[in-house]
């Protein structure tokens, strides 16, 4: 829009080991927002390389970019996001739809498997008002998993419940952490943080630090 | 478009068909979230694709009217009858002209090797008896040739032979609606009547023709000879002219061109009735087809006008649906970013809002169908207009509502695809 050029990351260099656990932290406008977007592939890097998963994001067609979006990463969002006036297993069945794979049954069955795993089997009828926060968020992270992706990226997934609830979102990151799904969280919280293996702080679009059992 | 097209010719795999029975899933969800506004929305397509039934209704109705009267009355028959005289500057009534005679009529068949037959006419009306029974019918003195210039048909016995013509046989073939009212429906073959007290054998019945395009039934009529007709009903046989004839019917090779031959006709006509050049014509020569065919081009305009009418409603009920998609895609804006970050291609959320738009058409085409042969029946029902209401009608109108969805829904679908799906995730 405007005229001047914001560089909201430079100079990072970064390496995700596949089941790592990292908590991206640091103060709005530090550029933690853009390199979830970017590791999400809903942007792309005006320079440099970025690989997922053997896929180097900077220079695909959307085609790809979406493909990789539906099968690669799962996305959990502060807000949910989950559709309106639709039932929970619908909206889990939304990235299954995209990815075209399985017949409508085995959809059907993949979605109550995600549903039954973040414990919500018995709402699955349940539209999303009929739903407290925190049982959307489970919701929003079934959907996530429906089409097995190998990185859970969440943006501030507890930043609209309370505490409570978020412990239990806490200790549902972890368990799918532990099936060897990488997760990786942006927080403002240090809850949060504290139950991740590694911690990256950024501040004006730089890593200033990286903490934790990780490449610390 | 290109982009759209591709997708859809891409599109008839098993997949793709799955694909969009899903869409359709989605698009019938969303519009029934908002179902008093889809609703509104497809007012004009409803509007609209009723016109275009009730138009076409009325179009192809008339049409058909129109050649079911040029065929009755046969595309290829010229009718000649005595015009207006003008004498001393002083213009007679219509038919005050010299009546033509058997010689105009020799003289006619001599010149015109392009004749198909010729036949000239007495009428008059009389009572006509049978046993205790009488009925007041139309009683026409004829050639043989008659019969088939006039395209009737001898359904039952047969024609009159020359002879009879010539020497005025008393002899008569009877229409349908004699047979009713004076034989009970029973055969009259060898039966007698009398017309006007004169003793007849009925010959031969003719098969039913029904009522003229001006609805009146054309079974009641006998006809007889010309020459019995002129000597013993019609009492128009003066001494001054013993051979008058009517009226004259006759038609042309079909092969020939019919406004030729009717040039032609007048020429000669005028030659035989001695007009000098420059006087005005004292007979008419009238091409029915013709003048079917102008009486009609007045329902014609009036199905352009229809046309007009249905083409500006669905152009309006486009526009609406264009409108209310718009509003649609700003409304869910950030659900188009979530299909984007959980992997929707582009032209996914193209086909999910142009199906929507599509579907809303077809909804509309449907209730407009319904209204429109509701309304088209009621017409053919309630005036003098006539209907065809018939099954391509139907598949236009979806056709056109599908087109319409398409056209007017492409651009919000357009829209909603090449959004950013990080700003669609963060609007308000």
């Amino acid at each position: 829009m405007g005229g001047e050029v914001i560089h909201a990351l430079r100079d990072v260099s970064l390496q995700i080991n596949t089941g790592e656990c990292v908590a991206v932290m640091g103060p709005s406008g530090s550029g933690k927002s853009t390199l979830m977007n970017l590791i999400g592939a809903l942007d792309v890097p005006t320079r440099g390389d970025l690989v997922v998963g053997g896929l180097n994001l900077s220079h695909q067609e959307s085609d790809t970019l979406a493909g990789f979006r539906n099968h690669t990463i799962g996305f959990v969002f502060q807000q949910f996001n989950l559709l309106p006036r639709t039932s929970a297993l619908e909206n889990v069945k939304l990235p299954l739809f995209y990815s075209r794979e399985p017949e409508p049954d085995d959809a059907n069955a993949r979605a109550i498997e995600c549903l039954e795993l973040v414990g919500l089997s018995d709402r699955m009828d349940h539209d999303p008002t009929q739903l407290s926060g925190g049982q959307q968020q489970r919701v929003a992270i079934a959907r996530a998993l429906a089409n097995k992706p190998s990185v859970i990226l969440a943006d501030e997934p507890t930043g609209a419940l309370d505490t409570k609830t978020s412990v239990e979102i806490l200790d549902l990151f972890r368990k799918l952490n532990d099936s060897g799904i990488t997760v990786i969280v942006v927080t403002h919280d240090p809850e949060v943080a504290a139950v991740t293996n590694r911690n990256l702080l950024f501040r004006d679009g730089r890593i200033v630090d990286d903490l934790g059992t990780g490449h610390g | 478009m290109a982009e759209l097209l591709m997708t859809l010719v891409q599109g008839m795999g098993r997949q793709a068909a799955l694909d969009l029975w899903k869409t359709t899933g989605i698009a019938l969800v969303a519009l029934r979230l908002n179902a008093m506004r889809s609703f509104l929305t497809m007012l004009g397509i409803i509007i609209g694709i009723a016109s275009v039934i009730v138009m076409v209704s009325v179009s192809s109705g008339s049409k058909s009217e129109i050649e079911r009267a040029i065929d009755q009355l046969g595309s290829n028959m010229l009718n000649i009858r005595p015009g207006t005289s003008t004498t001393g500057g002083r213009h007679g009534g219509a038919g005050s002209a010299a009546p033509f005679t058997e010689k105009d009529i020799k003289r006619l068949r001599e010149k015109f090797v392009f004749l198909d037959g010729i036949s000239g006419s007495v009428s008059s009306s009389a009572a006509v008896v049978y046993g205790n029974r009488n009925w007041t019918t139309g009683v026409i003195g004829i050639h043989t040739d008659y019969i088939n210039v006039r395209q009737w048909v001898i359904e039952q016995g047969r024609n009159f032979s020359d002879r009879e013509i010539r020497s005025g046989g008393k002899v008569a073939l009877v229409g349908q609606a004699i047979i009713e009212n004076l034989f009970d429906g029973s055969s009259p073959i060898g039966e007698r009547i009398r017309i006007k007290n004169v003793p007849f054998t009925v010959i031969g019945v003719l098969q039913e023709k029904g009522e003229s395009s001006f609805g009146r039934s054309r079974d009641d009529v006998i006809f007889i000879p010309i020459s019995t007709a002129r000597m013993r009903v019609s009492g128009r046989s003066t001494r001054s002219n013993p051979d008058m004839v009517g009226n004259i019917y006759l038609t042309v090779d079909p092969a020939l061109d019919i406004d030729n031959a009717e040039q032609e006709l007048v020429e000669f006509m005028r030659e035989l009735r001695k007009l000098s050049p420059g006087a005005q014509d004292d007979f008419s020569v009238r091409n029915y087809s013709e003048f079917i065919r102008a009486r009609n081009e007045t329902s014609a305009t009036l199905g352009l006008l229809l046309a007009a009418t249905a083409a500006i409603a669905l152009v309006v009920g486009g526009i609406g649906i264009m409108n209310i998609m718009l509003v649609s895609v700003t409304e869910r804006t950030r659900e188009i970013g979530l299909r984007l970050a959980l992997g929707a291609r582009r032209k996914d959320i193209l086909m999910q809002f142009l199906v929507e738009a599509v579907t809303l058409c077809l909804i509309g085409s449907f209730f407009g169908v319904v209204i429109g042969l509701g309304a088209g029946e009621m017409i053919n029902r309630f005036s003098e207009i006539s209907v065809l209401l018939n099954v391509p009608i139907i598949f236009i109108a979806i056709g056109s509502a599908a087109f319409v969805g398409i056209f007017f829904g492409y651009y919000p679908a357009r829209k909603a695809s090449v959004m950013n799906p990080i700003d669609a995730l963060r609007y308000e």
